[in-house]
Parts: C-alpha cells; structure tokens; sequence
C-alpha cells in the first residue's frame, strides 16, 4: 500500500511538473535513422505532434520520455514503409486527435479554419461599405462648425 | 512592522481608489467643481500608497523575510540579488501588486500631465481608471495577498523557478505590464467619451500618446520573452503560439490597430466609434490575458478547477468591465458621426485596411486559442490548436499586410492616386523583386519562404525611406537631405517603426527557411562541419555557481582553418528548486549565430551536442527594437506638446456650464 501510495505521489510529481516549461534536449542521436531523406519526413512530421504530457510541445521539441516513445514509433512506422498519411492515422488511432497539433478540417473544425477568412471577408464588406458611404457624403458636413463651435469663434473674433 | 506597513498601505489605497471612483463621477454628471477636483490629488496619494507597498514587498524579498508566505515559496537566501528583487513580481501575488502598481502610476500620470482635458472628461477618465484598480486590489486582497504570514517561518526558502532566474525575464513582466495597463489609460479615455458623449480631433490626439506607448512597452516586453525563450530553452525556437504568448500578441495586434485609427480620428474626424470600440477590446483582450494566464485555464482544462476563486474573480471583472463598456458603446456609439469625407483612394483607406489586417488576425489568434476549450465543451472532442495552424492562418495577414504598407504608408490624406503612388514606389519595387530572384538563386533548397521574406523586407524598409524621400520636395540632392532631417519625429517614428516591422518579418522567413541543424554525440578532440563550420568538442568539466552546479563544456569553432569563437555552454542543476537547465553558448554576429548545446554524456565517452547556425536571429529582435525606437520617436513629437499648450488656452474659453 505504502509503495503504491508513494509511486503514485511520484507520479502526480512527475505529471505536475512536466507542466512546467522545461529545457528540451528534443530528438536523442541515437533515434535519428540512417537514411536522410526518412529522417526529414520524420522531424517534419514530429513538428506537427503534440507532446501528450508537456504544455504545448511537439514531440519534436519536448525531452519527455512519452515524446521519446512516440519519435521512435513515427520512425518505426516510416520504416515499415508507412507514408506520412499512414503513419499520422495510426498515432491518431491510438492516441487520438489531441496529438495532432494542426487540427483536422473535419467536423466542427471547419469553425476554426473559416473563421478567419470569414471574418476577413464580412471586415472588408463593412470597410468597403464605410468607405463608400465616406466618399459619397457631401463635403459641406466636414467644414461647417456646429453651433458650440460657431459661437466660440464669435467669442474669439470679438476679443 | 514594514510588512503589516505595506499591507495596511495596500489597504488604504483601496479605500481612497473606491473614493477616488465614486466622488469625481458623481461629481462630473453633477458639475461640482469641488468633487470633480478630488480625482487629482486622490490619483497621487493612491500611487504613493501602492508604491509604499510595493516597496515593502520588495524589501521582504530584498531582506530575505521567510515568515512571509511568498517570499518563503519563491526566494531563497543564495539567490543574487538582482533575482530576488525581480521575485518580487515572480509569482502570482507579486505580479498582480505590480499590475495594480502599474494601473495607479497611469492614473497618477494622466492626473500630473492631463492639465489642458476638460475637467469633466479628467474627473471622468481619473475615476474609470480608480474603478480598475479597485476591481484589482479587491482581487489581491481577498484572493491573493501577497502579505501574510507563516506562524514557523522555515530556515531558507524554496527558491524561484531557476529558468525565471534571468536577466531577459526579470525584466520581462514589468514591460508586459506595462503595455497591458497601458492600455487601460485608452479604455478609461474611451468610457470617458462615451459617458460624456463627445469623441473629437482633440481626444483623438489625447489617446494616441498613451496607446502608443502601452504599444511601444508590449513590443519590448514581448521581444524580451521571446529572447528570453530563444537563449534559454536550449534550441532557439522564438514563437510557439502558446496561449500565454497569444495572451501578450492579441493585446499588440489590436493596440497596433488602435494607434493607426486613432490618427484618423485625429486628423480626419472619422472612425470614432470603431476607435472607441478597439480601446475596449483592446484592454478587453489584456484582462482576458491576464486571466488566460492567471488561471491556468488554457495550460488545461483541469487547472482552472484547482483555483477556482481566483479565475472566477477575473472573469467578473471581464465581464463587468467589458460588458460595460460594450453596453454603454452600444447606447451611445450612434451618437458620434464622422465628419471627414475622403475618397476610396486615400489614406484613411489606407488606415482602415490596416485595420481590417490587424483585427482578423487577432480574431484568429482568439478563435484558435480558445478553440480546443470551445471544442471539449461544445463538441465533446480533445484537441490541440499548435503552430502549424496558426503559422497557416495567420502568416497570410501578416504578408498582406507587409504589401500594402508602403502603399497606403505614402497615400495622401483625403484623394490620392494609387497608380501615382505605386509609381513612386516603382524603383523600390524593383529592388525587392530583385532581391527575391537573388536570394531564390543562391539557395539551395527550393522553399519559397526565405525569397518571399526577403522580398517583403526590402518593400517594407526601403518603402518607408522612399516615403522620406518623396516628402523632402524637388531640389537639390543636399536640400532633400536637410529637409529630410527637419521632418517631424513622427515621420521618422513611422519610418523606422515600419521599417523595423519589415526586418523582423524578414529575419523570421529567413531564420525559418536557413537555419541549419546537427544533432550527435561528439567525442573529445574529434571535429566534425555545420554548415560552412568547423566544431571541435574540447573539454567538459564540472563547477559550482551560487545556488547550482554546472556541467560546462568548451567547443571551438572555426571556418576555414580560422578560430571564429570558443563557446561554454553549460547544463545547471538548481538543487533547491531540483530542476535542470540549459544554457546554451551563442557566438552573436551580425548576420547569424551560432548556437551550441551540451546533453548528456554517452556510454562510448562522448557527449550529446547540438550546434545550429541561426542566420539572422539578431535581426528579430532588432526589428522590434526599431518598432519600439520608432514609437517613442512618434512619442517626443513636438505636435503633442504643442497641442497641450494650445488645449489649455481653448478650454478657459469653455464654460463649465
């Protein structure tokens, strides 16, 4: 019980702690591949793979053992033959989408990937409709004085 | 005894914050002049409380006081000094008396130098900014106060986190705050407009100053960060659009966006109730980053449930603040018609693309921030939102906007000519493609990234001189020259703060697209190439710092047979606070550094080292330097000086009805 207890506190620790901004050491030479061309899909890929247990790090970033495990996987799968596509849907499969730093465009997700454009789109609508309206209006607004105004120009020429 | 002096201090400031809040309100609807007038002196004597208890935080910290509660957590006694001080706003508590610190220097200031506003839109903004403070020293002092005490205070205590324990940082969170609070200055502005109905040119040219410079400290404070994080983390990444980055960058973009509209309503009486609106949400989005960062919620999800009291607490304040404020912009905002006419090629559309620009791309960094919360909640689904989403969503406003800069920067105010304009610009345009064919030719890869980078960069940097240029007139070359240098400091702030932005978009395309990599386990005495270097692992030994042990190594570096530098870095372990870091070793020069990290040592005797060539790195922070230089430029205008005296001689002309 007492070593359950305790190996329990240490892993409350460690998963507290992993929280932390950490240095990262990131990808060990003895995990790089032989082949160059593999290795690049691999640290490419890696870039778009979260670290599960850090905050916000890819698994090309992060020193966590749990990233260790999943680069080493990536390039297992590479070398099985996998293609970049395979082997993300096979780290999806197991560990699902919240590994994926670059979100899919499915679902509800098309929200976040037309928000910009969308927004982009209805400011440029509302703009351009300001700007013509400010382009039609008629050029005696700008120069007459209001009635505050006028009086304390009276004001002024008459000191 | 200073202790309970500078707790009891905080209270009081408290107390004449509320006072300094309800008085100068009631007085301004009711036209007293007396209860108008307390704002003044209630503005200073709430600065020189807070500051007094501020101070006396620090003194604990300075002094070592472990039976303070904070300074036990988050100090020790070997800790050089300069940390000890900066672990006065390293932590919870203290950052927020800074915050609140910040918040009462504002108001002590608008209340010094607002000599020429009119006396109800003073006693109006003096109170909107004491109602800010008082919503923050209720929060320290009912949910974190920063001044209690330990019944057994221990020996020694537990140390601040070792990677805080840096010049970069220390420094960091006071120009973060800065910016942030600044901030409020143009929101109490803009409810103080809104509640006297009344948004002008005047009010306009008060705004600017204060957003400016709010501007001018988030540029510093986030290149500092960012500095900080590319020494420190030991691989020289700069950006990782985490949600506490987002939390300092979506505060930057819109108080970007509210400098330049600003001048529309200063020059050009128009875009007011836009104006109004993004001094809102711009201090909107630094309380929502205040509290993204105080409540953990985004780290995760879970976090927020540990500390509920303090999150929720922001959140009212949020909603209290903004949702005011929207509230009365909305029942007011019809009120402000626009008076400049301008045509669709003009300045003001230049300022109101800029605009549009910086508002989406800020609304993106919003939306994909809050996305994976929206997403549990909403969608019962566990996503991440990382870099490469925002690298793809918001890298293109960033191009666009670098595009149309120069252009619009040079379009005359009213009507201009955009085929006249570009004309102007066509020698620099053919630099900048230039350029971008230069550097497609040189380079090995075939990305795109680098070319285009460069391409912006000569747009943006020779765009703003050709600006200067084209306003010295038609003369001699050396008259253009003089009349060049007698140009108001706000031409040249613009000048040099655009141009600092085209160097920094420059140096991130080229750092991304050029850096260069090498990951091994060196042995000692063997060298092996990085790009056009030579490394050589020399010697790791072992040393004592004050408060950590170090593992340091000596690489030399050479190019062509030629010693380019010797580099140390090191790996410390800070035993108190038991946790590693790394330090990596830069040789800085001019067009690249050279960045090398120790890892641990291998079975076989060699040691893990990573070396990167970095071209540019310093040109990131240059260019930032450049914008802040620039902003204060624009600051030391003459044109707001001048102005001050002019409004005092105006308003004497006003009765106070």
């Amino acid at each position: 019980m007492n070593t359950f207890l305790s190996t329990l506190g240490l892993v409350v620790l460690l998963a507290v702690s992993s929280f932390a901004v950490t240095p990262a050491w990131a990808v060990e030479p003895d995990e790089i591949l032989e082949d160059p061309a593999l290795e690049a899909r691999a640290r490419e890929l890696s870039k778009g793979l979260r670290c599960l247990v850090c905050r916000n790090e890819s698994i090309d970033e992060s020193n966590a053992d749990l990233a260790r495990d999943l680069r080493i996987l990536l390039r297992e799968r590479l070398t099985a033959g996998d293609t970049d596509a395979e082997a993300m849907d096979y780290i999806v499969n197991r560990f699902g989408e919240f590994v994926l730093l670059r979100p899919t465009t499915g679902g509800a997700n098309w929200l976040l990937w037309a928000a910009g454009p969308a927004m982009l789109l209805i400011g440029l609508i509302v703009g351009g409709g300001f700007v013509r309206g400010r382009a039609r209006a008629s050029t005696k607004n700008e120069d007459a004085l209001t009635e505050d105004e006028q009086a304390r120009l009276k004001a002024i020429m008459e000191e | 005894m200073i202790t309970e002096l500078g707790h009891f201090a905080l209270i009081l400031a408290f107390l004449i914050a509320i006072a300094q809040t309800v008085i100068p309100l009631v007085g301004a609807h009711k036209r007293w002049p007396g209860w108008m007038s307390v704002a003044e002196p209630a503005a200073q004597a709430q600065f020189f409380f807070v500051a007094f208890s501020f101070g006396a935080l620090m003194w604990a910290f300075i002094t070592s006081d472990f039976s303070l509660r904070l300074v036990t957590l988050n100090s020790h006694s070997a800790k050089p000094m300069l940390y000890k001080i900066a672990g006065t706003w390293g932590n919870h508590e203290g950052s927020m008396l800074l915050w609140v610190l910040i918040v009462a220097l504002f108001g002590a200031t608008a209340a010094v130098f607002g000599g020429g506003l009119p006396p109800t839109l003073k006693a109006r903004v003096l109170a909107i900014q004491a109602a800010i403070g008082v919503a923050f020293y209720g929060f320290i002092l009912f949910t974190s106060n920063p001044f209690l005490r330990l019944a057994v205070p221990p020996m020694d205590g537990q140390d601040l986190n070792p990677l805080l324990q840096d010049p970069g940082l220390a420094f960091h969170p006071p120009f973060l705050y800065l910016g942030y609070v600044g901030l409020s200055m143009a929101f109490s502005f803009a409810v103080g407009a809104l509640i006297e109905g009344r948004v002008d040119a005047a009010w306009g040219r008060w705004v600017r100053p204060w957003t400016l410079a709010a501007w001018v400290f988030l540029t510093i404070g986030i290149a500092l960060g960012s500095w900080w994080a590319y020494y420190e983390l030991g691989w020289g990444g700069f950006w990782f659009w985490d949600p506490v980055e987002n939390a300092s960058f979506m505060p930057w973009l819109l108080s970007a966006a509210l400098l330049h509209s600003a001048i529309v309503v200063e020059k050009r009486e128009a875009l007011k109730s836009w104006t109004i609106l993004l001094a809102i949400l711009a201090f909107g989005f630094s309380l929502i980053g205040t509290f993204i960062v105080r409540s953990g919620l985004l780290t995760s999800v879970h976090a927020f449930a540990n500390d509920p009291e303090r999150g929720v607490f922001i959140l009212i304040i949020i909603a209290l603040f903004t949702g005011g404020a929207l509230t009365l912009f909305a029942s007011r905002a019809q009120a402000m018609e626009a008076k400049g006419v301008f045509g669709l090629v003009s300045r003001e559309t230049g300022l109101v693309v800029n605009n549009i620009l910086l508002a989406v791309s800020c609304f993106v960094v919003f939306f994909g921030t809050l996305w994976p919360v929206v997403a549990e909640m909403a969608f019962d689904r566990k996503l991440s939102v990382g870099p490469p989403f925002f690298n793809m969503a918001f890298t293109p406003f960033m191009v666009a906007l670098g595009i149309v800069l120069p252009v619009g920067a040079m379009l005359p105010w009213k009507r201009g000519k955009l085929r006249r304009t570009c004309w102007q610009l066509r020698y620099v345009f053919a630099l900048a493609v230039a350029m971008m064919v230069l550097a497609f030719a040189l380079q090995t890869g075939r990305s795109a990234l680098g070319p285009v980078g460069l391409f912006l960069g000569t747009w943006m940097v020779f765009g703003a001189f050709a600006d200067l240029w084209m306003r010295s007139g038609k003369s001699s070359l050396s008259d253009r020259l003089k009349r060049i240098l007698r140009l108001p400091r706000a031409d040249w702030g613009k000048a040099v703060a655009h141009s600092g932005l085209g160097i920094t978009i420059f140096a991130i395309a080229g750092l991304t697209a050029w850096e260069a990599e090498d990951i091994r386990v060196a042995q000692i005495d063997e060298p092996f190439d990085v790009g056009a270097y030579t490394m050589v692992l020399r010697d790791v030994g072992r040393e004592r710092g004050p408060n950590y042990f170090a593992v340091k190594a000596t690489v030399d570096v050479t190019r062509d047979g030629k010693p380019v530098a010797t580099l140390h870095p090191e790996k410390r372990d800070y035993p108190v606070a038991r946790m590693p870091t790394t330090e990596a070793a830069i040789d800085y020069q001019f067009l690249r550094d050279i960045y090398v990290v120790i890892g641990d040592p291998q079975n076989d005797g060699g040691w893990t080292v990573r070396t990167y060539i970095k071209p540019l790195a310093n040109w990131i922070w240059g260019g930032c330097l450049l914008m802040a230089f620039g902003g204060f430029l624009s600051l030391s205008d003459r044109r707001f000086r001048v102005a001050a005296g002019a409004r005092k001689t105006n308003m004497q002309g006003v009765p106070a009805e």
